[in-house]
């Protein structure tokens, strides 16, 4: 009978063993190939690029002397906190709060003009950005007319630059879960608190927030390792620069193994990376874990 | 249940099955060529030289199908794309194009098939300019590339912007003085023209270094590689008089702001904006230039033929040999894991035989590396500039193209960015430089001088 059971249970897992093998082999196998790619000195040309050697873990050890890389680290946890975690999902909250007491004509408007941003491919949304930030841009001829003074945004701030058009590109995703989430908030919790005298900012942060609290946890998770990942965006609208001013760990990577055709120090950054994105996964995870019962 | 599972595997096996399809097969025991290349909006030269050498191939070789595979890619990218697909014997193509200053590293690589014997049985070997032959040669000293073309590096400059300054015409610098001069002038009598532009920073990457840097390095009498002792200079004089002029032409404002330097697509505006609307007076670029003015080229201008004028870059006093150019080029090139090396050599032969060449020449305003195509009255009326710039091969210089090149010309384009944006003096720049040049080689590769 125990035995029957077993075999049953086993049985169940079979329809979701294609879905193992395709992410074993389209996510695992590039995670490990890249992690052993970076212990050796392969390249893109040159004579490691058909016999690479290995290296142990020579690459790492650049990599903590390379002056660029606490740079890169420290833009990839500015760009992160301030477009993903402080940007897209306190403006995404904040949009979809307002957004159920707005009249249904703003509330479409403004809902579109957002989900718009998210909408267009990454490459368009890129040179979109590109195209408002520079120098003889929308944003300086606005304000131009206002006759205020121009700033050369992707070369003075190119950090201020990539973080406001990550937010305005992902915002929509955060308002998005968002709105459905606060759909879920049973209203007679709220009304309870309107009558015991709670006002809106108080019912916000005391009755909703706490309900939706695992929607936060799984939208901040999704967005930290979407925005980790951010490469295209930034590589269009300043390519890293200037002087390595926005050069953020993905930026990096590439550089390292494309433009330069180190293979191997290119992969090592892209461990670091991996290791970063699984970091802040397991943190979320636990944070889901722990407030179901 | 085994219903149930008997029907998983099913699935499985029928799913490997499709993916086993996807591996292409011989079409009926026919061959296959190969052929990858870079195309843009700006340029379709070579895609139509190839065109038209598949049908002249096809038609010669009953029964040989030639696959063209165009990249649409700027050059790094193209160059990058090219490296993933040699990688691996599966998709590595049989014929392709190749910069010149990769030809070396990919040799290392073991990319190339050794082209010397076969090249030896082509007649048309010989028409082939001695200079241009180098840039196929590996450091064993054979040759692996065929050059398609070349190209060299001027001051090109606005008669309009000139005359408007008063500067006598044609202009011809002898010395960097002369330049500072002009564009001072320049300055003066019009101060809202940029007078001399010259790239500078990372954002234009090789193009800092070709239009730019090296122009003004090689005419110091210093130099980047000590080819004889196979070493990197460091702590030249040239090298921080070279970033001193670059300073003064951005801190004197004859040169862009350097914001505007710093956009990698700069040299969109010089091309597209300002030379055409008399807003630059002058600035350093390739030869291939005309080719974006003329008819079908990005930025349509007519009046480039009249409005514009080239002249050399002079070397810092005026010194021997008086001009200072640089070259790069693209080559063809055969896959060394190649099933067909005959026949891949013979598509390669096609393409680039007199007729195909001189038409690419032409359309791509490249200068040419086949005597007889230099010869042609078609290539010589090409553009009103094709014997000024063509004549600059007799001093025009290649980048030492070893597989640290890439890095070094990195640490150049940041020294230049340093210097241009304030953050750092010439000194300053030079002794990065040189920290990080030793740093890329290791100290011992490298020599002062």
């Amino acid at each position: 009978m125990a035995r029957h059971h077993q075999r049953r249970q086993l049985a169940r897992y079979l329809p979701v063993l294609p879905a193992i093998l395709l992410l074993a082999v389209f996510l695992a196998g590039p995670v490990l190939w890249a992690f052993q790619a970076s212990l050796t000195n392969a390249g893109l040309t040159g004579r490691h690029a058909r016999n690479p050697e290995w290296v142990g873990l020579e690459n790492y050890q650049r990599l903590l002397q390379d002056p660029v890389f606490p740079l890169s680290l420290a833009l990839t946890v500015l760009f992160v906190g301030g477009s993903a975690v402080l940007g897209q999902n306190v403006l995404g909250l904040a949009l979809a709060v307002l957004l159920r007491r707005a009249r249904p004509a703003v509330s479409a408007v403004v809902g579109t003009a957002v989900v718009a941003a998210w909408v267009l491919p990454e490459i368009v949304a890129a040179f979109a950005a590109y195209a408002f930030f520079s120098r003889d841009g929308t944003l300086n001829q606005l304000l131009g007319g206002m006759g205020l003074a121009e700033v050369d945004w992707l070369y003075a701030v190119p950090m201020l630059a990539v973080i406001m058009a990550n937010v305005w590109r992902g915002t929509a995703f955060s308002m998005l879960v968002y709105r459905a989430a606060l759909g879920g908030v049973p209203a007679e919790l709220t009304e309870a608190a309107h009558m015991d005298g709670a006002g809106a900012w108080q019912r916000l942060v005391f009755i909703t927030l706490p309900v939706i609290r695992g929607s936060i946890a799984t939208n901040l998770m999704l967005v930290t390792l979407q925005t980790l990942a951010v490469f295209t965006l930034i590589w269009v609208m300043t390519a890293g620069g200037p002087a390595n001013g926005s050069s953020t760990l993905p930026v990096m990577a590439y550089q390292e193994a494309f433009k330069f055709g180190d293979i191997g120090y290119g992969t090592a950054v892209a461990s670091v990376l991996i290791l970063i994105g699984a970091v802040f996964g397991a943190a979320y995870l636990r944070l889901l874990r722990e407030q179901k019962p | 249940m085994l219903r149930r599972v008997s029907a998983t595997v099913s699935l499985l096996a029928a799913a490997a099955l499709a993916l086993a399809g996807c591996t292409p097969a011989d079409p009926a025991g026919g061959k296959t060529i190969k052929v990858a290349y870079q195309k843009t909006d700006s340029f379709t030269a070579l895609d139509t030289m190839f065109q038209d050498a598949k049908k002249e191939f096809e038609a010669a070789h009953q029964g040989v199908t030639v696959e063209l595979q165009p990249i649409q890619a700027n050059d790094d990218d193209y160059g990058t794309k090219l490296a993933l697909a040699l990688r691996s014997p599966a998709t590595a193509p049989d014929v392709f194009y190749e910069d010149t200053f990769k030809v070396r590293s990919d040799v290392d690589a073991g990319y190339l098939l050794n082209l010397d014997s076969r090249l030896a049985a082509w007649k048309d070997w010989d028409k082939f300019d001695a200079g241009a032959k180098e840039a196929g040669k590996a450091d064993d000293g054979g040759t692996y590339a065929v050059p398609l073309g070349t190209d060299t590096r001027a001051i090109w400059y606005n008669k309009k912007v000139f005359e408007a300054a008063g500067i006598a015409l044609p202009w011809r610098p002898a010395t960097w003085q002369d330049i500072l001069d002009t564009a001072r002038k320049i300055k003066a009598s019009n101060p809202t023209v940029i007078p001399f532009n010259m790239y500078a920073g990372k954002g234009t990457g090789e193009g800092t270094v070709m239009q730019g840097f090296y122009e003004l390095l090689y005419g110091t009498g210093a130099g980047l590689y000590d080819q004889d002792a196979k070493k990197w200079v460091v702590g030249s004089a040239g090298f921080k008089d070279s970033l001193t002029f670059l300073q003064t032409l951005y801190q004197e404002n004859l040169a862009v702001p350097p914001a505007d330097a710093l956009d990698p697509n700069v040299w969109k505006k010089v091309f597209g904006d300002w030379f055409p609307k008399a807003q630059l007076g002058a600035t350093v670029e390739g030869s291939y230039t005309p080719s974006f003015w003329q008819k079908g080229g990005s930025y349509e201008w007519p009046a480039y033929a009249q409005d514009m004028g080239v002249a050399p870059f002079p070397t810092r006093n005026g010194g021997a040999p008086g001009a200072v150019s640089m070259s790069g080029g693209w080559t063809l090139a055969v896959g060394a894991e190649t099933k067909q090396p005959d026949l891949a050599f013979t598509f390669l032969t096609t393409a680039l035989n007199a007729k195909n060449s001189l038409q690419f020449t032409v359309a791509s305003s490249q200068i040419a590396v086949r005597t007889d195509v230099a010869a042609d009255p078609g290539y010589q009326s090409a553009n009103p500039f094709v014997k000024d710039v063509s004549s600059l091969v007799s001093v025009t210089r290649y980048r030492p193209a070893t597989s640290d090149y890439p890095r070094i010309s990195a640490a150049v384009q940041e020294a230049t960015e340093a210097v241009i944006t304030g953050k750092r003096t010439p000194e300053q720049a030079a002794a990065d430089y040189d920290t990080a040049v030793a740093g890329i080689v290791g100290g011992d590769k490298t020599v002062r001088k």
